[in-house]
């Protein structure tokens, strides 16, 4: 003979379950309606406005493969994470122009930048910026060297820089550049030092 | 207090213990099941080995029906210029100037308009057009327009006159030496077992002499026999004493000398090479119970301990991409894994005719990670690494060697994988010079940068990047025959110059 006690809180429990599946259902079900945007090109923040500053930008050249410096004058937040962010954003402005020396595809942004001390910066790009673009060896090592050394000739104390696209880690850029590692910062500088003398 | 134990009391019950039995049964058939499934894919894995003056490569042989098939759109690829087109059941391949057309399920085919028989039907898988071997000495001559040899039996076929024929006799000294002439380099691998000394090559179109057993009658070598399966020939030498090898002549002499006067010998000839090809067996001389660590007093292993194993090739080539990872698409008819293919080939034929025995990381269109291709380089032990890229922007060629992470070095006796390639960049770099210089000499674009390019960083030898663009803006002269020979054998020259340097890398 089953005790009467426990049958009933076999029975509320019972309820209790039932009544949390159905809501699981309609809640999944709402979940589901809602249409899901692709591609949010919604600003996040206000573009940065107030006194600009000079900063130097390593801009990639395909034509003879190298990279070279170029003065630039672009009006910086006063935070270090936000600052590097505009950065590369401005230095993407230039790849992105029609006219470009080193064409990126369209669509490519920096999602974000984090500076974790000591030394190490995360640069997340967007699924665009890697799925469109070009392959090859020297092409891919352009971009990456752009990116490294403009942020530390500009944002000073990075020692590594690790490169995630869309918040995850991929194998390399379009085929080449491998992003699964850590950059050394002094060894892209020393890359960049090549990469400056023509061929 | 004291423990006693019942063996009644811990015994489980019948039902259980019956189970038991059954689970492990189950696990030993299913253990039985895979071993012999793996053993019998490994050993149904059969070849054909391709000779020809533009490349030796080989490929797959499929079984289907009791009939061996090979891919046609593989064998003509490092031939010559070849495409191929699905159209519902017919199968068209354009090689060269040469048409033909194939239809699935038919034993008829039509090349150049004339009607063509095939031994069995012709078949179509994933888009890849399957030809009868039995067939192959009747189609081959219509697509080359040349003579062509087909052993159906050993799996080798000989487009053209290219076959390699060799002599052996024993030379005078006490006690006297084998001696092998070869009509051009060879790079054989050569391993023993008691009383035995097998001379394997895979890459060279050696044959028969007049009968396949010589004797000479020595009283440690006795005689030889010449053997040929599956792609390979075979050359066995019996022997009462373990044998050195040593090439000579450019790799057109291979010299096997007894041990005793091998370890008298204070130095080699100079005139010969260092035996790269020579492949030590387990139980080598070299591997030989006098020789194993058993016999010295333990030392403690040091990172560069693992170097010092058997170098089975001298240069491994990979060609980069392949399966579906397609590297650039160069046009929209040309991929970068296949140019990487041809170009590969070409530099381990120029290799190889400088007697320097060369492992292609891929031979096909297959899938192979950066870490596979890291792992195959590093079990070979190679003296260099060689990877090869095709890029659209630029021009000529660019080198390049590694570019080390962040960090992660070595801990006490563990190397890091991503920096494993630090102690032999020093010699990387050697190397990118050597092949820079002799690429100059040829007149071509050249340049030599760092780059983030995996697998580099995980080799442990000698390790370099060879990316080539076009020499000029015409983006077909990547596939150029001219451009891709100048390319390779300007590599080949450099590797063989610095053979020295390289080879004694730990």
């Amino acid at each position: 003979m089953i005790p009467r006690h426990l049958v009933i809180a076999v029975a509320v429990l019972l309820m209790i379950v039932l009544g949390m599946a159905v809501y699981v259902w309609q809640m999944r079900g709402r979940a589901a309606a809602v249409p899901v945007a692709t591609s949010d090109a919604r600003p996040l923040a206000p573009p940065s406005v107030g006194p600009t500053e000079q900063l130097t930008l390593f801009v990639a050249y395909d034509d003879p493969g190298i990279l070279r410096a170029r003065s630039a004058r672009i009006p910086l937040p006063a935070g270090r994470q936000q600052r590097a962010e505009e950065l590369l954003r401005a230095l993407l402005a230039l790849y992105l122009d029609k006219s470009s020396p080193h064409v990126i595809g369209v669509g490519a942004d920096v999602r974000s930048v984090y500076l974790v001390d000591p030394g190490l910066a995360v640069i997340d790009l967007n699924a665009a910026f890697a799925d469109t673009h070009r392959s090859g060896v020297l092409v891919e090592e352009l971009t990456v060297a752009s990116l490294i050394h403009t942020l530390s000739a500009n944002i000073p104390g990075i020692l590594k820089v690790k490169i995630l696209v869309d918040g995850k880690e991929r194998e390399s850029l379009a085929g080449h550049a491998d992003l699964s590692d850590f950059y050394d910062v002094s060894a892209v500088n020393q890359l960049a030092s090549q990469l400056q003398s023509a061929p | 207090m004291r423990w006693s134990s019942s063996p009644s009391s811990h015994e489980a019950p019948p039902v259980v213990r019956r189970e038991c039995s059954r689970i492990a049964g189950f696990l030993f058939i299913s253990g039985l099941v895979l071993v012999s499934s793996f053993l019998l894919s490994t050993a149904a894995q059969r070849r054909l080995s391709v000779y020809s003056v533009a490349a030796n490569y080989s490929l797959p042989v499929m079984q289907r029906a009791n009939h061996d098939y090979v891919s046609l759109l593989e064998l003509l690829d490092p031939l010559g210029r070849v495409n191929a087109k699905l159209d519902g059941r017919r199968w068209r391949i354009r090689y060269n100037n040469v048409e033909g057309e194939f239809i699935a399920g038919q034993n008829r085919a039509r090349i150049q308009g004339r009607a063509a028989d095939l031994s069995s039907i012709f078949l179509i898988e994933n888009g890849r057009g399957l030809v009868p071997v039995a067939s192959l000495s009747s189609l081959l001559p219509r697509f080359l327009g040349g003579p062509v040899t087909v052993r159906e039996d050993s799996g080798r076929l000989f487009i053209g006159s290219i076959a390699t024929h060799f002599t052996a006799s024993l030379a005078a000294g006490i006690p006297p030496r084998l001696v092998f002439n070869f009509s051009s380099p060879v790079s054989p691998s050569v391993s023993t077992e008691p009383g035995k000394v097998h001379i394997t090559f895979t890459r060279e179109p050696v044959v028969a002499p007049a009968s396949s057993t010589l004797t000479f009658g020595g009283n440690i070598i006795s005689s030889a026999t010449y053997s040929e399966s599956n792609g390979l020939a075979e050359i066995t030498v019996n022997t009462t004493a373990p044998l050195t090898p040593s090439f000579g002549n450019n790799g057109r002499t291979l010299t096997l000398t007894p041990a005793s006067a091998a370890s008298q010998a204070s130095s080699p000839p100079p005139s010969s090479p260092p035996p790269v090809a020579a492949r030590p067996a387990a139980n080598s001389p070299a591997n030989s119970p006098e020789n194993s660590p058993g016999n010295s007093p333990p030392s403690a292993p040091s990172p560069s301990s693992y170097s010092s194993a058997p170098r089975h090739y001298f240069a491994v080539v990979d060609p980069s991409h392949g399966g579906d990872d397609r590297g650039e698409a160069l046009s929209s008819t040309l991929l970068e894994k296949d140019v990487t293919l041809a170009l590969a080939r070409r530099l381990r034929q120029e290799l190889e005719n400088r007697g320097i025995s060369t492992l292609m990381l891929r031979e096909s269109d297959t899938n192979l990670s950066s870490d596979e291709r890291a792992v195959l380089a590093n079990t070979n032990h190679p003296a260099i690494y060689i990877a090869v890229h095709v890029a659209s922007a630029g021009h000529g060629v660019r080198l390049y060697t590694a570019l080390l992470p962040y960090g992660s070095g070595d801990n006490g006796l563990f190397r890091s994988w991503s920096n494993a390639q630090s102690s032999f960049l020093p010699v990387s770099q050697g190397a990118a010079a050597s092949i820079s210089a002799e690429l100059q000499k040829q007149q071509a674009s050249v340049r030599i940068v760092t780059a983030p390019l995996r697998p580099l960083n995980n080799v442990t030898a000698a390790a370099v990047a060879i990316e080539v663009a076009p020499p000029g803006s015409d983006l077909g002269q990547l596939t150029s025959a001219d451009y891709q020979q100048l390319i390779a054998s300007a590599v080949a020259t450099a590797i063989a110059a610095t053979r020295d340097k390289l080879g004694a890398t730990p």
